[in-house]
């Protein structure tokens, strides 16, 4: 089965204890479908109840679809400046 | 001239007005942020910065796209510094440059609005009593500081 990685940062990395986790993708798989799997992960639980997420280092909707070749990152409150 | 970086090593705002500055231009505006002491009642001693390198730098392309679009602003340079950070260090400096005062000044501060808004860069404050925390702006209504 194809398998899509999560890149992790920040608070988020440390809910989940890793930097990164790696899912199952099923053909037709969107942003909230991938959202519902990482909130079955331990420590996950705590994550806002819609973490932005990007895709390809841009925010996206939670209809996109994902690809196996996707670089997909959710994104916690960002704080530069 | 536009340029983004994120960088690890000190910014240098005196060097970033050099590069923009050029005669056809009669306005320079410089934002610089820098790690303030005090952050909603608890007294920081530092501040640890982090970045998604690849889509903040991508991000801060397209703010500069826009900025471009909206101000006519084409000489337009941020750093943003990451790694530990001591108080008074700068973490950010936005030069834009521009035949007149008002688009410069304008550009810098949509610039730096934008980026607190979307390019994914965090902070983990760390407190002179030892204990660190993530800044979380979208938790409760805090003062805006750089």
């Amino acid at each position: 089965m194809a398998t899509v990685t999560v890149q992790l940062f920040a608070s988020y990395a440390e809910l989940l204890g890793a930097p990164a986790v790696e899912l199952p993708l099923t053909p037709g798989t969107t942003v909230k479908d991938l959202l519902y799997r990482i909130r079955a992960l331990p420590g996950a639980s705590s994550l806002p109840s819609a973490p932005r997420v990007a895709v390809n280092r841009s925010f996206a909707a939670s209809d996109q679809l994902i690809e196996p070749s996707d670089e997909i990152a959710l994104i916690p409150p960002v704080a530069g400046g | 001239m536009r340029r983004v970086s994120i960088l690890t090593g000190e910014i240098d705002p005196a060097s970033l007005i050099n590069e923009v500055s050029s005669p056809q231009y009669g306005a320079i505006s410089l934002f610089v942020g820098t790690v303030r002491e005090v952050n909603e009642g608890r007294s920081v001693s530092a501040i640890e910065y982090s970045a998604y390198k690849s889509m903040a730098t991508a991000e801060l392309q397209r703010i500069l796209d826009e900025a471009e679009g909206r101000f006519e602003v084409s000489a337009l340079v941020v750093e943003h510094r990451i790694g530990l950070l001591g108080l008074g260090d700068v973490s950010i400096a936005i030069v834009a440059a521009h035949p007149h005062r008002a688009p410069a000044l304008d550009c810098t501060r949509y610039v730096i609005e934008e980026i607190k808004k979307r390019v994914p860069i965090w902070k983990k404050e760390h407190y002179t009593d030892g204990t660190r925390e993530w800044v979380d702006p979208t938790r409760a209504a805090q003062p805006s500081g750089a």
